[in-house]
């Protein structure tokens, strides 16, 4: 039903283009960075601009051969230089490397933003920032290992396999680095085959700062890339983010072959909002939790769980919020939703639109702006009508679509956000306190917000338990998966 | 007229804010960036919306005068230019002030701080006293200031009497009631006034005198928007707003017009019902406006100082 009166918000504002002009240099052919140097490789495939669908780069997929040269490098470097260097001694190179990150920032930000099609004002406001953070973070554990687990001694590993998504590819890359680095051990790592560029530059920075050759090496490609990492011999440990299903795959690969893994999947998380939670605040964090990065983010608030007595009002104010949502180029320093990874993806994002109209859901989009003519994007999507049946309730879409739900009684908000395979995070809105512990304390997953949506720090482990996976990134836990400990 | 009663339920203490995730929404607002044909827009536009404000003890009629005429044309040379949309005078020099302005119905309104500004600690007798004599010398409109201990000390029904019986008192002048945020103390004060105010029979609602610090922030902007929003949509009522105190420069201007647009739309967007209380931000924006039209920027004594 409409309201008698509505607010005018379309047109309200036109803004003029905005764009991030800072120049970036992108090689025409990415190969692989192995033992400190920019190596060239074979099978090359495209890594294209998903709002342009311009071709960026060639990139070369590692075969076999490539990888091993990858590890034993790794391996060399562990044993010879990394292993045995003096904490304090890895912990200057690592703020090093987090000081040049910083000096790069706006050159990685918009590589990002161009690889992606995340919007620059995410990329250079959240993923580039917080990756340096993350290396700030670590460093300063470097020389201060013997504490961290008390009474016992600890060790690094050896060499650390690593395979991280597209999602988040600088930030990521910064999470699984910062902790393994600092800790001691060495590492091979391969980006996602659509976004292989800020990995490029991070090599770049590690040559500026002096990191020793061998300590970070990078292999593109794909799955078979993958695998072939994920199978070596060497490495002591296997670090992954990614799909539930990659991740099954992986956990099957390496049982038995007595490498330490951590998993860090899937997730659809409930975002529950309660009638005396402050609606307008809420709002905003919920279009935090799915509208950031097009939605394409593991802990995304991707159903929104809702108190029928304020159900009606709160979309309201929610669907007014989303209809000044600017969609469009990630280059725009006002976009606030950018484009779509990859075409593949926009089409898994469509078939579940489809999916949700057909087992009966209204489907409601909005937006400031027109869908651009050419590029991959989606307009910001309700799904309404959900029950915990429906297909869009239970599978993760990895877009810019929310799945809607009510509730009445806090168990019953519980019971439906408790009812996913997943479990990596949730949110929990209202100014009553009591109710937010309780609440908080009854979800099973792995983290919780409690009014907010999708913050991150450095110093707060992250990470999920059933089929989101298991180990966890940040802070003192994350620690944990890089260290031998007797 | 029409005279509210006192809602014994006190509804604006049910208005609930979340400090943190406001600061993020006004953060998020503030990364807005503003070029060429918008910045030329907004820039005339927040020009348009100034009520050009003197309200010193030192204030002279001379003074008053040349702040009238500076309103009216707020750079000689540039008759095309939008004029203020009001001036903002002590009640002693609204009379001197209408003569410069002409008579009511001018481009410039005529704005007074009229019930014991900035405090409000003079008998309600003498306030509206006060009032009506501004609205006798010509004003257009009182901006006055709420009893900040009465509604912190929860003696609400007294702040609600006081609007009511000012807005009796206006007659056909629109009424800014400022809340002076900077003394209310949290932002669920800032919601819980601004809805009290609207209810009471608030025109405007007007974040600060200037003289208290923090004034106009854009958290307590967006809290104050919020309820203009909730009155809007529940009953059609369109109330206007006035930051004031502290926008000294263009662009935390135009980002509170980026604010109030996404807030509330295009109809918002009008110094009808949106005003900026400065002074000194009407020589920031004639800068940045010949900036944009002769490509350098002008030497700041290109522009008179009041």
């Amino acid at each position: 039903m409409t309201p008698p009166h509505e607010l005018r918000l379309s047109g309200a504002l036109d803004l003029a283009p905005a764009p991030e002009r800072t120049p970036v240099h992108i090689p025409p052919r990415l190969g692989h960075f192995i033992d400190g140097a920019f190596v060239d490789g074979s099978d090359t495939f495209d890594t294209i601009n998903p709002a342009t669908g311009d071709v960026l780069a060639k990139v070369c997929a590692a075969g076999a051969e490539e990888v091993d040269a990858a590890v034993r490098a790794a391996d060399r470097a562990f044993r010879e230089v990394w292993g045995p260097m003096d904490g304090a001694a890895r912990g200057k190179v690592l703020y090093r490397i987090a000081r040049r990150m910083q000096e790069r920032s706006r050159e990685l930000a918009v590589l990002e933003s161009m690889d992606n099609g995340k919007p620059i004002r995410e990329s250079r406001d959240v993923d580039v920032p917080l990756a340096a953070n993350h290396f700030f973070y670590y460093a300063g554990w470097a020389d201060k290992l013997s504490y961290a687990v008390p009474g016992r001694t600890v060790r690094p590993l050896g060499v650390a396999a690593q395979v991280i998504p597209w999602n988040f590819p600088l930030l990521m890359m910064a999470w699984k680095l910062a902790p393994a680095l600092a800790m001691g051990n060495t590492v091979v790592i391969k980006p996602a085959e659509t976004t292989p560029l800020t990995a490029r530059l991070l090599c770049e920075v590690f040559q500026e700062v002096g990191l020793p050759p061998g300590v970070v090496n990078v292999v593109n490609g794909a799955g078979a890339t993958g695998g072939h990492l994920v199978g070596h011999p060497i490495p002591r440990k296997v670090a992954f983010t990614g799909s539930t299903g990659v991740g099954k795959r992986i956990l099957a690969s390496t049982a038995g072959s007595g490498k330490k893994v951590t998993l860090e999947l899937g997730g659809k998380g409930a975002n529950i909002v309660f009638a005396d939670a402050a609606l307008d605040q809420a709002v905003e964090g919920t279009i935090n939790g799915i509208f950031f990065n097009q939605g394409h983010v593991c802990c995304a608030g991707s159903r929104l769980l809702l108190e029928e007595s304020v159900a009606a009002d709160f979309l309201g104010r929610l669907q007014r919020r989303m209809s000044t949502l600017r969609v469009g180029d990630p280059l725009d320093k006002n976009t606030d939703v950018g484009a779509i990874n990859s075409e593949r993806q926009l089409k898994v994002i469509q078939h579940y639109v489809d999916v949700g109209r057909n087992e009966g859901a209204t489907v409601w989009q909005g937006s400031a702006t027109a869908l651009p003519k050419r590029g991959l994007f989606h307009l910001p999507t309700l799904l309404l009508d959900v029950d915990s049946t429906c297909t869009v309730a239970r599978e993760e879409i990895f877009g810019p679509v929310l799945s809607v739900l009510t509730f009445r009684t806090p168990d019953e908000a519980i019971k439906k956000a408790n009812d996913t395979e997943y479990g990596l995070s949730c949110g929990v809105w209202t100014e009553k306190t009591s109710k937010l512990f309780e609440v908080s304390h009854a979800l099973n997953c792995g983290v919780v917000w409690a009014n907010g949506y999708n913050l991150f720090d450095p110093a707060s482990p992250f990470g999920g338990v059933r089929h989101s996976g298991f180990g966890r990134e940040g802070g003192l836990a994350g620690l944990a998966p890089y260290l031998e400990v007797t | 007229m029409h005279r509210p009663s006192f809602p014994n339920d006190r509804p604006w203490r049910r208005a609930r804010v979340d400090n943190a995730m406001v600061a993020a929404r006004c953060a998020r607002v503030r990364t807005r960036s503003i070029k060429t044909e918008t910045k030329d827009h907004l820039l005339r536009l927040a020009l348009s919306m100034v009520d050009l404000t003197t309200l010193e003890g030192v204030d002279t009629t001379e003074r008053v005068e040349a702040l009238c005429r500076k309103a009216l044309r707020p750079l000689s040379d540039r008759p095309d230019w939008p004029s203020t949309a009001a001036v903002c005078v002590y009640p002693n020099h609204v009379a001197a002030a209408r003569r410069v302005l002409g008579p009511v119905g001018g481009p410039v309104k005529l704005a007074s701080v009229a019930t014991g500004f900035p405090a409000g600690q003079t008998p309600l007798a003498t306030r509206l006293r006060e009032v009506e004599q501004a609205v006798a010398d010509g004003a257009d409109e009182i901006d006055m200031v709420i009893d900040r201990g009465a509604f912190l000390a929860g003696r609400d029904a007294d702040v609600f009497h006081e609007i009511v019986e000012t807005k009796a008192a206006c007659g056909a002048a629109r009424l800014k009631v400022i809340l002076e945020t900077g003394e209310l103390g949290t932002l669920d004060n800032v919601a819980a006034a601004s809805r009290l105010a609207i209810l009471a029979g608030a025109d405007f609602i007007k974040t600060s005198t200037g003289k208290i610090q923090p004034a106009a922030t854009m958290e307590v902007g967006l809290v104050m928007l919020e309820a203009i929003r909730e009155t809007y949509l529940a009953t059609g009522v369109q109330i206007g707003m006035k930051p004031a105190g502290g926008i000294r420069a263009s662009k935390p201007a135009l980002h509170w017009l980026v604010l109030v647009a996404e807030t509330l739309g295009s109809d918002w967007m009008s110094p009808t019902w949106f005003r900026f209380g400065a002074s000194s931000l009407v020589n920031d924006l004639l800068r940045q406006l010949v900036r944009r039209d002769e490509g350098i920027y002008p030497s700041p004594r290109r522009f008179s100082v009041d």
